[in-house]
């Protein structure tokens, strides 16, 4: 009863309370965005590094390496030799070293050339079909084979370069052999084939491009133009150019291309070290041995954090700055009322109640508001993550779980949120409680 | 049944008051009247346990409120006293009958809905029940307090200046109600006023000089 009135009393004022609960609100969302999105973010930046100490790939900033070749969302520094990068590959120090080449997408989705060994580290299995074995098979991610409805057996052209615009490479078609199981990792997001594949996607046309094109644009982010059609095919086919860089022609299976083919680019190397010295002196052998960069996936992940750091900080203050304000709000709201209500307390005293029982209404009626603040806060908060992960997953193929409930760190929210509350109630309930009612009857 | 010996307060640093004794039982009805300043509100109020008395006892069914803990004073005055105020004071936010529910719950901790229907039909404010008290008249209002008042079936029913912002029609609806009220729920009806309109309908009267 004592509840009733007090959630009767917060709503006989409404916008009164509306301010406090917005503010409120808007406080709790913006932390519970924060408490979600940095632990999502940190499993999931944390979860794809496990077993990469380091990536070798071409010379530029080491994040965008990292960023590129084990999380997928940014471009590729450049190409590397693979035969000088095979050199290393099979140095004793490593591990395990895993081959990456960039090559096309499909709708979006990128499409890598890699080995088996790709799917052992993300601790990926096959729920669906085989593995890649020949050339153009593609094994593709849960959450591709989800949204796109992609069954085993289909088959699809891919667009080159990394943009879902790019020039579509008519002239081979993927076929999908296997449905990678759910890992919650960037592999659910990717369709996997052998390398051999992405060269020889990317071979045909280069040859005879020499002939029909006067200006041949870069390999690229932008993607270049590919003309295969048959013509070309048989005329390219009739000259055998010799295999490598320069152009390839495949014929169906006669021709594949292989992973020993000489003189071939790889995008990067995912490296796993036997021992830790490896990846202490690398970077420096490498920059200065090669042209190409090995840059620790670690220390790169580490930065970013550190950026981002910065702007989660500042976000967290503002959060809790509002807070604050919602608190003194709440304050204000109860401390003005108080004096038009010391009738109505009196009131109370007099039909009996005692009082504790008045200090305990002005203390629920504060609670209460902050319970509901919290509550739509914690809603308000799942939804912003909710188009969060929307964009993210357009733009980064990138998703947050904002039905996910971090229990120890909201609770701490929802335990920071009743203290505003009770700060906020303390001094307009102690003066209830003290409330002088003969005084208050008499000279009314 | 009320009765009172020699009761005497004072404020912090004021004039002492001697109140004079009372005695008034069940059904029946005293009128204390007198000019302002002369303690008859701040009597009502040692009546009703809202201040406690330098000396003397206060006898309400046996019970000496002049000695009670303020605790215990509360829950005694909750079930015992029913107070109806100059001013009709409500819990704004709620409507008519909750009202009445409310007084009733900080006693029995039950709403006792059909006592408070039965005595809005008996004032006359059945229609009403679910409106908010400021969209009554200010008659309306007053008779609204007797309900209140009584809804708890009081054994002391005290009544401070009840008429004096009411018109003569208005304040006769009161004092009938009250007067009846208090006979059929056996409430002991203790009035302070200086309203010259209804001294002439009371026998039982004190004068406080």
């Amino acid at each position: 009863m004592i509840a009733k009135l007090a959630w009767r009393n917060i709503w006989f004022k409404p916008l009164n309370t509306i301010l406090s609960v917005i503010l409120l609100m808007a406080s709790v969302a913006i932390i519970t965005v924060l408490i979600l999105l940095e632990k999502q973010f940190e499993e999931k930046f944390n979860s794809n590094i496990e077993g990469v100490d380091l990536v070798m790939g071409a010379q530029g900033s080491p994040l965008q390496l990292i960023l590129s070749s084990v999380y997928q969302v940014d471009a590729p520094t450049g190409n590397i030799s693979y035969d000088s990068a095979k050199v290393w590959m099979k140095n004793p120090f490593v591990e395990k070293a895993i081959p990456l080449a960039f090559g096309d997408n499909y709708r979006g989705y990128k499409i890598l050339g890699t080995t088996h060994d790709y799917l052992e580290k993300y601790g990926a299995k096959i729920s669906e079909g085989k593995l890649f074995e020949h050339n153009f098979e593609v094994v593709i991610g849960s959450d591709i084979a989800q949204k796109l409805n992609i069954k085993i057996g289909d088959t699809f052209f891919g667009s080159h370069g990394d943009a879902a615009e790019g020039e579509v490479h008519e002239n081979q078609a993927y076929s999908v052999v296997g449905i990678v199981s759910k890992t919650g990792k960037v592999i659910d997001n990717l369709i996997l084939c052998n390398i051999p594949s992405v060269w020889q996607m990317h071979a045909g046309h280069e040859g005879h491009e020499d002939e029909t094109h006067a200006e041949n644009p870069p390999h690229g982010e932008e993607g270049h133009v590919h003309h295969d059609d048959e013509d070309e095919h048989q005329h390219v086919n009739n000259e055998n150019p010799a295999h490598g860089e320069e152009g390839h022609v495949h014929d169906e299976h006669e021709n594949d291309l292989t992973i020993d083919e000489p003189g071939m680019e790889i995008t990067a190397v995912l490296l796993k070290f036997r021992n830790k010295m490896g990846i202490v002196t690398w970077p420096r052998i490498i920059a200065q041995n090669t042209k190409m960069q090995v840059a620790s996936p670690a220390i790169e992940v580490n930065r970013l954090f550190k950026l981002f750091g910065i702007g989660i900080d500042a976000l967290r203050y503002l959060a809790y700055g509002i807070m604050l304000i919602s608190g003194i709000s709440i304050f204000i709201a109860l401390f003005n009322t108080l004096k038009e209500r010391k009738f109505e307390f009196a009131l109370l005293r007099v039909s009996g109640a005692g009082r504790f029982k008045l200090l305990m209404l002005v203390m629920i009626e504060s609670l209460l508001l902050c319970v509901v603040g919290f509550l739509f806060g914690t809603i308000l908060g799942r939804f912003a993550l909710m188009l969060l992960s929307n964009s993210a997953e357009d733009d980064f193929k990138m998703s947050f779980n904002p039905y996910e409930f971090i229990w120890d760190k909201e609770g701490i929210l929802f335990l920071l949120t009743i203290f505003v509350g009770v700060i906020a109630a303390l001094i307009p309930a102690i003066k209830a409680y003290n409330l002088n009612i003969s005084k208050t009857l008499a000279n009314g | 049944m009320i009765s009172t010996k020699e009761v005497k307060f004072q404020y912090p640093k004021g004039e002492l008051f001697h109140m004079p004794d009372l005695y008034c039982t069940a059904g029946n009805t005293i009128l204390i009247t007198g000019n302002s300043g002369r303690g008859k509100t701040t009597y009502l109020h040692i009546l009703a346990g809202l201040l406690r008395p330098k000396s003397g006892s206060i006898e309400i069914d046996s019970t000496n409120i002049a000695t009670l803990s303020e605790r215990k004073n509360d829950s005694f005055r909750g079930k015992n006293i029913g107070v109806v105020f100059q001013k009709p004071y409500f819990i704004a936010s709620l409507n008519i009958l909750e009202n009445l529910e409310m007084t009733s719950w900080l006693v029995t901790g039950k709403k006792n809905s059909a006592t408070a229907n039965k005595l809005l039909s008996q004032l006359g404010l059945t229609e009403h029940a679910s409106k908010l008290p400021s969209q009554l008249s200010v008659g309306q209002q007053q008779r609204v307090s007797i309900a209140r008042a009584l809804i708890n079936e009081p054994k002391v029913l005290l009544a401070d200046e009840p008429t004096s912002s009411l018109d003569d029609k208005n304040t006769e609806t009161v004092i009938e109600l009250l007067t009846s009220l208090s006979k059929e729920y056996k409430a002991a009806l203790i009035i302070v006023t200086h309203d010259g309109r209804i001294k002439e309908k009371f026998h039982n009267q004190i004068t406080m000089i």
